[in-house]
């Protein structure tokens, strides 16, 4: 295959992924909302669920996107430094949104600010956003694709503590959030909490918490503590299936942290809403693919 | 058994239905969001579809058409409703809605809107737009089409459209007040709970 033909093939790859995803939600996911489905003893919340399973398979069924927002397309990728299409990585990014736009077809999510016009195709200045990792020696390629949604954004929010307030003030912050703008954001939610310096390096890692596989625990022993004591918490706030009420509230809280500066704590949340539509796919150097968020998933 | 409501609604049906019920509905619904409201209330322009003992739906759709003046339900949902509270009462007032449908709660002046006229407001679940757009048999017509495709009046008829969990009922009960105000007190508790355990600067 020649180069413009590799590019072809990797681009309608990623554009087929997105339509994907954007009906069927991943494993994971779909595991942890039948388990919380299972746990409800009142009608309404039983009934909330088994409405969220049928429109899923109805999804699958009619070939249409499962929630009318599709979202902001966000890629964070981890890329080897010898992966072969480095060099065209963003243009294959954002015209894969461009096909899976017309393919999906996805909501005209793009907007151009100070200007205020929709693009009517998903790509705009600076969108859909891109995160690079690089990783050094390797030839692959791990990317994580989401469809941020406007009501599970919404509930974002990042602010730099004092030290003196501690992590109970980190409880507090996200507390407050899941009771104001959680409850509109389409619970369960999954929960992104980031843990740093500043407002951005915070903000990041709370959105990359969201990337991680739900039940997943931070690998340092306090921080995973912490997540747990915050899903055990919030769950007993008991804002059930879309905050009309139930026995939990998120299907996890995911802490990301990075050293800080000693006068202060960074911090952010950021929110996901039961249709939460992230996919996983690695391409390796041969530019086959595997995925590995959707076991059963044939693009 | 399901409990299912048929356009035009009366007062009468109304009557037994509380917050925190589910129904559905049968008959017409009608898309109806900010411009809209902005429209009628504001401007005074009068909506050129008749909603009196009918519902409307706060939601901004993706249809297709099929034919010259023929149109497609492809995926619809709800979207806050709370962005039309400060228009509600009096729409509610000046059309004679009776069932209005969005996503999360609405304010005190809706709530008295629902009392005063005998109305209600009930949420669809949210991000189950494929559901609810088979629940659509036909868009039967479409007015305000100069507002593009999310603010357009599509004028739709319904097959058991739901669920619908029932927020504000004509009795004045609010769900999503009456949950707030329990999440917020279970929040202090949790909250006290964690703080002990989170003590990592010492
Ligand atoms: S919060 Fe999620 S499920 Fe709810 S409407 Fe937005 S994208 Fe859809």
């Amino acid at each position: 295959m020649d180069k413009n033909d590799q590019i072809q093939n990797m681009t309608e790859t990623v554009a087929k992924f997105i339509k994907y995803f954007g009906k069927i939600l991943p494993d994971d996911v779909q595991a942890k909302l039948k388990e919380l489905s299972d746990a409800e003893t009142s009608p309404m919340a039983k009934l909330t669920y088994e409405t969220m399973f049928k429109n899923q398979e109805l999804a699958k069924e009619l070939d249409r996107p499962c929630c009318q927002d599709t979202g902001v397309i966000q890629f964070f990728a981890r890329v080897g430094t010898k992966f072969p299409l480095i060099d065209e990585l963003s243009k294959i990014f954002e015209e894969g949104v461009l096909l899976a736009t017309e393919m999906a077809p996805l909501r005209h999510n793009s907007v151009q600010t100070f200007d205020e016009y929709n693009t009517g195709t998903n790509v705009g200045y600076r969108t859909p956003s891109i995160d690079f990792e690089i990783v050094p020696n390797s030839d692959e390629l791990d990317v994580d694709i989401y469809m941020a949604g406007g009501g599970c954004t919404l509930p974002g929010k990042a602010m730099v503590l004092m030290p003196g307030a501690g992590y109970e003030a980190v409880t507090k912050f996200v507390l407050d959030q899941m009771t104001s703008y959680g409850l509109n954001a389409c619970p369960p939610l999954l929960v992104g909490v980031g843990v740093a310096t500043s407002v951005e390096t915070a903000a990041m890692l709370s959105k990359k918490a969201l990337m991680r596989k739900i039940g997943s625990r931070n690998p340092n022993e306090k921080a995973a503590m912490m997540e747990l004591e915050l899903e055990r918490g919030i769950n007993a706030i008991g804002l059930g299936p879309q905050g009309f009420s139930g026995e939990n509230s998120v299907m996890g809280v995911h802490i990301e942290n990075a050293a800080r500066h000693p006068s202060t704590i960074g911090v952010a949340v950021n929110t996901g809403c039961w249709s939460h539509r992230r996919g996983n796919i690695v391409f390796h150097s041969d530019l086959s693919y595997t995925i590995t968020s959707h076991k059963e998933a044939e693009l | 058994m399901k409990k299912v409501l048929t356009t035009p609604v009366s007062d009468e049906d109304l009557k037994d239905i509380h917050a925190g019920d589910v129904i559905y509905l049968n008959g017409h619904i009608v898309t109806c969001r900010d411009v809209a409201h902005r429209r009628l209330i504001e401007y005074g322009r009068e909506l050129p579809v008749d909603v009196k003992g009918g519902a409307i739906f706060h939601a901004g759709p993706i249809v297709r058409k099929v034919a010259d003046d023929k149109y497609e339900m492809v995926s619809v949902g709800p979207t806050t409703s709370m962005r039309m509270e400060k228009f509600e009462k009096d729409f509610i007032e000046q059309t004679g809605v009776k069932v209005i449908v969005g996503k999360g709660g609405m304010g005190q002046d809706t709530v008295d809107g629902c009392v005063e006229h005998k109305a209600i407001h009930c949420v669809f679940p949210a991000g189950n737009a494929v559901l609810a757009a088979t629940e659509v048999e036909e868009i039967e017509r479409a007015e305000w089409m100069d507002l593009g495709m999310p603010e357009t009046l599509w004028l739709c008829r319904i097959k058991e459209f739901g669920p619908l969990v029932v927020s504000i009922d004509t009795h004045g009960e609010n769900l999503f007040e009456k949950n707030k105000v329990l999440f917020n007190k279970r929040k202090d508790e949790q909250y006290e709970e964690i703080i002990k355990k989170v003590k990592f600067i010492k």
